[in-house]
């Protein structure tokens, strides 16, 4: 079992670390303060390529497979969280949702120009009555001719008013006899006619980024943008989490290793009872669960990844690792705070940042709760993964090269 | 237009180097290019941008340094080479000059080879000015600004008593320094091209030269002695009095 | 003449870098030890004084080239030039100042001459009649000792690293004429402009530092004009204490950094703040003036060569890590400062 990243994950590695410490790192906090997201990060992540990036060359990406994903969120995230939350829906929810469940042709239309960065996307799941409980969505599409017509509010959405398209879940069918089978999902340009949006801000974290709400009245799509067969909306989105929780992973691996770099680097410099704190035994405990919980949430993100590139089917450990991870990342950036004293709880400092981002990945993506049954559920057999009509593709590096 | 980059693999600067055993060691720290030479590799392809041509970049070492020759792949260049021979182990300043010469010529018709200012190891600052002499080609060191044309080549320089022109003509060697503009990164379609490319790997034998006498020895490395300091409060009876004695004390120490 | 030493004596524009005579100070030394003579090489144009003053400095001989074409330094020819008048003279070491131009000199040189080259060296002992260098590597984190052993031993010493010597102007000497070797048109490269440095100096490149605090704006000598309240005053009061941490940094040629007490109170900008969440910087000399010495600020400037404070409070954490401490009123010590340092340095 090689556990070393080749050379090309490290120059993947090493690329993206070095646009978000020298490009974003110095503004973050000036952002952050108003709230607002900087102007030109999607510009330039597009331009990067990174937008595209474990995603086929034909497919208009730059054909890395999933390792490499996750390893530009951890570099993203140890500088803000607001950039690895561009790639969890972006790419995450969406991208490699349509990457596993879209047509050829709606690969084309839509795929394509999102892994180019021409077009940036979000995910419509979460409504302002249905979070946890998907099933209880109440956004409706019904169906009119060639067409469905799409009513309903969204919210918490990321990139909600600076997105182009957004995979939008709704019932289709009200009559199934179980909830969860009565929902589809449509890729829908937000530039329709009936369709509102409205960013969200006073949230406690991610505040360099852009969260919010759509809402469609009566927006008509063509059934060309539906996703999948009716009804099988629910099996899309939690496919779609199983990506996009993997970029949470990844993200707040990195976010555990900011905190423990920058807990570091202050305990090195301040001194208390006559010698540097980072010779006292507390702070010293505080670094060494730091270590643990980074070295161990890397490891089950990689795993994730690597269980992707195979092609196998991995939705208990990506769950797994989110759990873990943003837990841990919670904790981390708390007792980075501690370390660093009054002085963490002033923003002139990264740590309360880190701490304020950390909060909400143990709420989105699934609940750290929602996970914990998860995890139960595969133990004790009460859960178990059928086989689905797509699965996502494995990765090649030869055919997802070529162009 | 044909541009060589000479690059060179060193510790990572944030590394910490000590020296075991009479060896410096630098700990997990990762082998990097020389960052001076990113500046170098930047400026190449930039002058490919506008006048079009190759680029080549190529570094003495062992096998583990095409990592360094993959990056600059990776950032646009056209080729690399390796040159790894075990009588180059230890060379000193000028036996990689005349390495490098014999590489340039076997090359052929290379109009413009860039160097960073210095490599981080060894801190040298002298082996691009070298290796234009060995060529016989002008050297126009410590260039923040390059403009090229097809005969000629014009950089800004920074010395010590303000900037300069200078102006010469090509064939020529020229070192950079950071002024001359960030480094662009690795594009993705650059690492996919460097993972696929073989870099080739030159002998002496390849380059039909002689085995280059190194002159220079290193026979001791230390870690530096650590400084214990002697606090000094200077008194006098006047702001005047202790205005001098402290100037006299402050230049005495040699840091003006 | 057994001359054991060749030492090359920078000049720009017809003046003599001062490093130059510290290198001539080194060739003496070594020349004395090995029982022989230095001399000294210059070239330029109507060079002949800044030749003449090598005797002072201790050269047995002087050798200089005098042409239009070495008015401006280009490599080539400085460098046939030097080797020429090594190859003619056979020193056992030929030495260079570290400057932009020794160092490369000292390079190409050593191609001429096929030998090798020591740049940059901060020590220098004979040992069994060779020259053992020391030389700072890897960023100095690491100090190597090295020698060449063919001949001549090309070095370049340091800047400030060895005692320049004292003038003796009772040693003089007729300096020797010898010709330019490379013709102005057999020159490869043209100097086309030049422009002075002008401007200020970034604080994070800078050798040179002088830092405000909180200090700056205690001065109750001090009468703000009509009209301004409490918090105008403080900081016109502030912005009068930094005008003179300016003078004190323009007599040295110094950046001006600020702690971050004076930032946060409005007194200066934070782009030259000097701290952990600021600027870290590492200049040869520091003086903190008005600055107590919270870890916050010591973290961005404890590397510093040498630290200088001047602080009224004996008990504030800077003296610490000074290696000079002035107990005392910073406006009452910068002015006299700044003046004893303006006489000294014009010199």
């Amino acid at each position: 079992m090689d556990f070393n990243l080749t050379n090309e994950h490290q120059m993947v590695q090493g690329m993206v670390r070095d646009f978000a410490q020298k490009e974003i790192a110095p503004i973050i906090k000036e952002f952050d303060r108003k709230q607002e997201m900087a102007p030109f990060v999607l510009p330039r992540m597009a331009e990067l390529g990174i937008l595209g990036i474990c995603l086929p060359v034909r497919y208009g990406g730059q054909g890395m497979d999933y390792i490499a994903l996750g390893l530009a969120c951890e570099e993203l995230e140890a500088v803000d969280s607001t950039l690895r939350v561009v790639m969890s829906v972006h790419i995450g929810l969406n991208s490699l949702g349509l990457f596993q469940w879209a047509t050829e042709d709606q690969k084309e239309r839509f795929l394509v120009p999102q892994a180019k960065g021409d077009k940036i996307s979000g995910f419509g799941l979460t409504e302002p009555g249905a979070g946890s409980d998907v099933a209880a969505m109440r956004s409706t599409a019904q169906r009119d001719g060639d067409d469905y017509v799409i009513n309903g509010e969204k919210m918490w959405i990321s990139l909600a008013t600076k997105a182009h398209h957004v995979l939008w879940f709704a019932r289709t069918n009200p009559e199934a006899k179980d909830p969860h089978d009565g929902l589809s999902a449509f890729l829908v340009e937000l530039d329709r006619a009936g369709i509102t949006r409205g960013d969200i801000h006073g949230k406690l974290g991610v505040r360099a980024g852009s969260t919010g709400w759509i809402s469609c009245q009566d927006v008509r799509v063509s059934h060309l943008n539906r996703i999948g067969e009716e009804g099988e909306g629910f099996k899309i989105a939690m496919s779609c989490l199983d990506n996009g929780r993997y970029t949470v992973a990844a993200g707040a691996t990195g976010l555990i290793r900011a905190c423990l770099d920058e807990s570091i680097k202050y305990a090195k410099e301040r001194p208390a009872f006559g010698r540097q704190i980072s010779k006292l035994q507390l702070i010293q405990q505080k670094i060494a669960h730091m270590v643990q919980s980074y070295d161990a949430a890397r490891l089950l993100y990689l795993q994730a990844g690597w269980m992707k590139n195979q092609g196998m089917r991995n939705s208990r450990q990506t769950s797994l690792a989110k759990w873990f991870a943003t837990d841990a990342s919670f904790e981390a950036a708390s007792q980075a705070i501690q370390i660093h004293g009054a002085y963490g709880y002033s923003d002139e400092y990264n740590v309360e940042r880190y701490l304020r981002n950390s909060k909400g990945a143990v709420i989105y993506e699934g609940t750290s709760e929602i996970h914990q049954l998860v995890q139960a559920g595969y133990a004790l057999g009460y859960r178990q993964d059928a086989p689905l009509r797509n699965e996502l593709p494995p990765y090649n590096e030869q055919t997802w090269r070529e162009n | 237009m044909n541009i060589v980059v000479c690059i060179k693999q060193v510790p990572d600067s944030a590394a910490k180097v000590a020296v075991q055993d009479g060896q410096v060691t630098w700990g997990e720290a990762p082998l990097v290019m020389n960052p001076w030479d990113e500046y170098a590799v930047e400026t190449a392809l930039t002058v490919q941008e506008d006048h079009g041509g190759d680029v080549t970049v190529v570094s003495i070492g062992k096998e583990g340094v095409e990592e360094a020759l993959k990056i600059g792949l990776a950032m646009g260049s056209n080729n690399a080479i390796l040159i790894s021979d075990p009588a180059l182990e230890a060379a000193d300043s000028q036996a990689v000059a005349r390495v490098l010469a014999a590489v340039i010529q076997k090359i052929g018709d290379v109009d413009i080879v860039f160097f960073g200012k210095q490599a981080i190891d060894g801190d040298m600052g002298v082996t691009a000015a070298q290796t234009a002499r060995v060529l016989g080609w002008p050297i126009l060191s410590l260039a923040s600004s390059v403009e090229t044309s097809s005969d000629g080549i014009r950089v800004e320089r920074t010395v010590e008593e303000g900037r300069q022109v200078v102006e010469g003509k090509l064939p020529a060697v020229v070192s950079v320094v950071k002024d001359i503009g960030e480094p662009r990164y690795p594009s993705f379609m650059g690492i996919r091209k460097a993972n696929r490319a073989t870099i080739p790997v030159w002998t002496l034998g390849d380059l039909g030269i002689e085995e280059p006498i190194s002159k220079v020895h290193w026979p001791e490395l230390q870690n530096p002695p650590v400084q214990e300091i002697a606090n000094e409060i200077i008194p006098g009876d006047s702001p005047e009095e202790i205005a001098n004695t402290l100037a006299d004390k402050i230049l005495g120490e040699k840091v003006l | 003449m057994n001359n054991k030493v060749l030492v090359y004596i920078d000049q720009f524009h017809g003046e003599v870098l001062p490093i130059s005579w510290e290198t001539l100070g080194v060739g003496r030394k070594l020349a004395d030890e090995l029982g022989g003579d230095v001399a000294a090489v210059i070239a330029g144009q109507d060079i002949k004084g800044a030749a003449e003053q090598a005797f002072k400095y201790g050269a047995s001989q002087v050798y200089y080239a005098d042409d239009p074409s070495l008015a401006e330094y280009r490599p080539e020819p400085f460098t046939s030039l030097i080797s020429k008048i090594t190859q003619d003279q056979s020193p056992e070491i030929l030495l260079f100042p570290t400057t932009t131009r020794g160092r490369e000199l000292a390079g190409m040189c050593a191609i001429d001459l096929e030998s090798g080259v020591l740049p940059d060296v901060t020590a220098i002992e004979l040992q069994d009649g060779r020259v053992l260098a020391t030389r700072p590597v890897y960023a100095g984190k690491l100090l190597a000792k090295a020698f060449c052993d063919s001949a001549p031993q090309i070095i370049t010493t340091r800047g400030r690293a060895f005692d320049k010597p004292e003038p003796d102007p009772s040693l003089t000497g007729e300096p020797i004429l010898v010709d330019a070797v490379i013709a102005e048109a057999d020159t490869q490269t043209k100097v086309v402009e030049y422009a002075e440095t002008v401007g200020g100096v970034s604080l994070t490149d800078a050798a040179v530092i002088v830092s405000g605090g909180r200090g700056v704006s205690n001065n109750p000598n001090l009468t703000p004009p009509e009209g301004m309240d409490e918090k105008q005053a403080e900081i016109w009061r502030a912005q009068q204490g930094f005008k003179m941490v300016a003078e004190l940094a323009s007599v040295l040629n110094a950046a001006i950094g600020a702690s971050r007490a004076a930032v946060d109170a409005g007194y200066i900008p934070y782009d030259q703040q000097v701290g952990q969440t600021g600027k870290v910087v590492s200049p040869d000399l520091y003086i903190a003036c008005g600055i107590s010495g919270a870890i916050q600020h010591l973290a961005g400037m404890r590397t510093s060569k040498i630290i200088v404070a001047i602080n009224r409070d004996s008990d504030a954490p800077i003296f610490k890590l000074a290696r000079f401490g002035v107990v005392g009123d910073l406006y009452q010590i910068l002015p006299p400062l700044t003046e004893a340092f303006r006489e000294r340095l014009s010199k």
